[in-house]
């Protein structure tokens, strides 16, 4: 039965595999569009892990013990390394790295807003932590059914480790909250700036989502924006609240009949602003990641030559 | 002095190299010239801010009171730090990075293997642990020696400038004062100047198959045991102790 499906490249029967639930793989036929759409997020993806080492490398070297500075070191390495995982994944079908970081510098490519936001503090590594990641917890762990094989499994090996970060900044937070006046005004200071960008990292309302009906039909996506983004409020003020931490909207009040958090208007105007790349730190950002492209030009070039003067040495012998 | 206030400044010594270095490398943490080496760099960082632990932890306990791997991490001036020069010279460009990266690396290996002798359980202890991430440190160390030095043209022009840049800077991973003598004899810590010869065979074999030529400067700097640093040092620390130093005495 499987077999027939394979053997018969149709949206039709592509779109009867994915409402079965079966994983499409590599060498699976799909459609253009179910490529291209997954090349955009996986790319988008992983490149919202490069670009984020920024805002928190920006804290390595200035981390307050070495405690935090060698759990900050592995945190940094593993968002390096999902980047790998994900540019990995999406290489799988038929995007080169090299592409992707191509649009990438010319603007094609986004990354997740919220890193276009600066690491001002020490408690902004604390509410990256608790707040960005888990929010990103919150989309990921539905993208663990994703339809397309090679991004489910990405997604799997990076929700383990998300979940250690995720700890580790509240763990920031409530060190802060349990710490001196200082202490606590940097936590909600932290908290003040990051919990909007952190809301709109769900993305637009559903009704006005560009690429989400589709990507819900094809199963890229499973959960809906606004969905996945009321699971991760009522998860996150009740966390902010149990350290003391004031959420910065004040709309939000509980919902008993919801058995929910209702919450206070989104600023898409802001979003918007910096998706379209005016954000507070969306040039330096890009400029960062460009110029450590551009210095690194000559050591690729060098690995190239080397292994080329390798080659032609064992053809040789 | 006391043999653990011996123990204790040697520790500190090797806990300030570690640190030090570690935050040259961690200055890298994306700005490597691919992802690959981001992270492999990262790792580097943080074997090195491990092992700077582990020493001054040691440190604190041989001192007492309230001092623990913190307190000599973030409450000592510059003047105080007793790292090698070496360990503290500006990232540069990669070619530095590495060159800077193997010299040191070279030396920690065999005497990491020393250390692992030590009379003093807890050294012997944190040197194995160091050992071990020193084997894959030279082997990485290496690969890229000879990539650079036998990659392009421009790239052996850097390695070369980056080792005549920091060949003088070698000379003291191998002095000896009073406070390694007084622990040698007593079979504590290993003697650094019989591991010049093996070193320097080591070293110019790689640098022979890397293409590049052994530097002939007869210059030398030191004084990091003595806290006569240069000048990037004060900045470094500037940075790594700037919160601590703004609020005095609270946990993070």
């Amino acid at each position: 039965m499987n077999d027939n499906v394979v053997a018969l490249p149709d949206e039709h029967k592509f779109q009867a595999r994915i409402d079965a639930e079966e994983k499409i793989e590599p060498k699976d036929w799909m459609p253009e569009g179910y490529r291209k759409n997954l090349i955009r997020q996986m790319s988008q993806h992983a490149h919202s892990e490069v670009v984020g080492e920024q805002p928190e490398g920006n804290w390595i070297t200035r981390a307050p013990s070495l405690e935090r500075k060698a759990i900050l070191l592995a945190k940094v390495q593993d968002e390096a390394g999902h980047g790998l995982y994900l540019y990995s994944a999406a290489e799988t079908l038929g995007a080169t790295r090299d592409e992707m970081i191509e649009a990438l510098h010319e603007g094609k490519a986004k990354y997740a807003s919220i890193f276009n936001y600066p690491s001002l503090t020490w408690a902004d590594i604390g509410a990256i932590g608790w707040l960005v990641d888990s929010a990103a917890i919150v989309n990921q762990v539905s993208l663990q059914n994703t339809s397309y094989g090679p991004y489910a499994r990405a997604m799997i090996r990076i929700c383990k480790e998300e979940s250690f970060h995720q700890r580790q900044g509240y763990h920031i937070m409530m060190t802060l909250m349990d710490g001196s006046d200082e202490q606590k005004a940097m936590a909600q200071d932290a908290i003040n700036r990051w919990w909007w960008p952190a809301m709109m990292m769900f993305g637009p309302h559903d009704g006005e989502s560009a690429h989400s009906a589709q990507s819900m039909k094809w199963k890229i996506k499973r959960r809906s924006n606004d969905d996945l983004r009321q699971q991760w409020v009522d998860q996150a003020v009740q966390q902010a609240h149990a350290i003391g931490l004031e959420v910065p909207d004040d709309d939000l009040t509980w919902n008993e009949e919801r058995g929910h958090y209702d919450f206070g208007p989104i600023d898409w105007d802001e979003f918007n602003r910096v998706i379209a790349g005016d954000g507070p730190c969306n040039r330096q950002r890009l400029a960062h990641h460009k110029k450590a492209h551009d210095d690194g030009a000559w050591v690729r070039e060098a690995m190239s030559a080397y292994d080329a003067k390798r080659r032609a040495k064992s053809s040789a012998a | 002095m006391t043999d653990s206030a011996l123990i204790a400044k040697f520790a500190v010594r090797q806990g300030d190299d570690a640190l030090v270095l570690g935050h040259r490398l961690s200055e890298w943490t994306s700005r490597s010239p691919f992802l690959e080496e981001d992270l492999a760099l990262t790792n580097v960082a943080l074997d090195f801010v491990g092992r700077a632990r582990m020493f001054y932890q040691y440190a604190a306990t041989l001192t007492g009171g309230d001092a623990n791997e913190d307190t000599f991490a973030y409450t000592r001036d510059a003047r105080e730090f007793s790292n090698l020069l070496i360990c503290e010279l500006p990232r540069g460009d990669f070619a530095f990075t590495i060159c800077r990266q193997y010299l040191y690396d070279a030396f920690a290996l065999p005497f990491m293997q020393a250390l692992m002798k030590s009379s003093d359980q807890q050294l012997a202890a944190i040197a194995a642990k160091a050992e071990k991430e020193t084997k894959y440190h030279v082997r990485r160390d290496t690969d890229w020696m000879l990539r650079l030095g036998d990659g392009t043209e421009e790239s052996q022009g850097r390695m070369q400038k980056a080792l005549d840049d920091l060949w003088g800077y070698t000379g003291e991973l191998f002095d000896v004062d009073d406070v390694d003598r007084a622990l040698i004899a007593e079979g504590i810590v290993p003697d650094v100047s019989l591991l010049r010869d093996q070193w320097l065979e080591t070293v110019s074999d790689t640098i022979a198959r890397a293409n590049l030529e052994l530097p002939q400067a007869d210059w030398k700097a030191a004084g990091g045991r003595d806290g006569i640093h240069t000048e990037s040092l004060g900045f470094l620390l500037a940075e790594l102790q700037s919160v601590q130093r703004a609020y005095p005495g609270l946990k993070w």
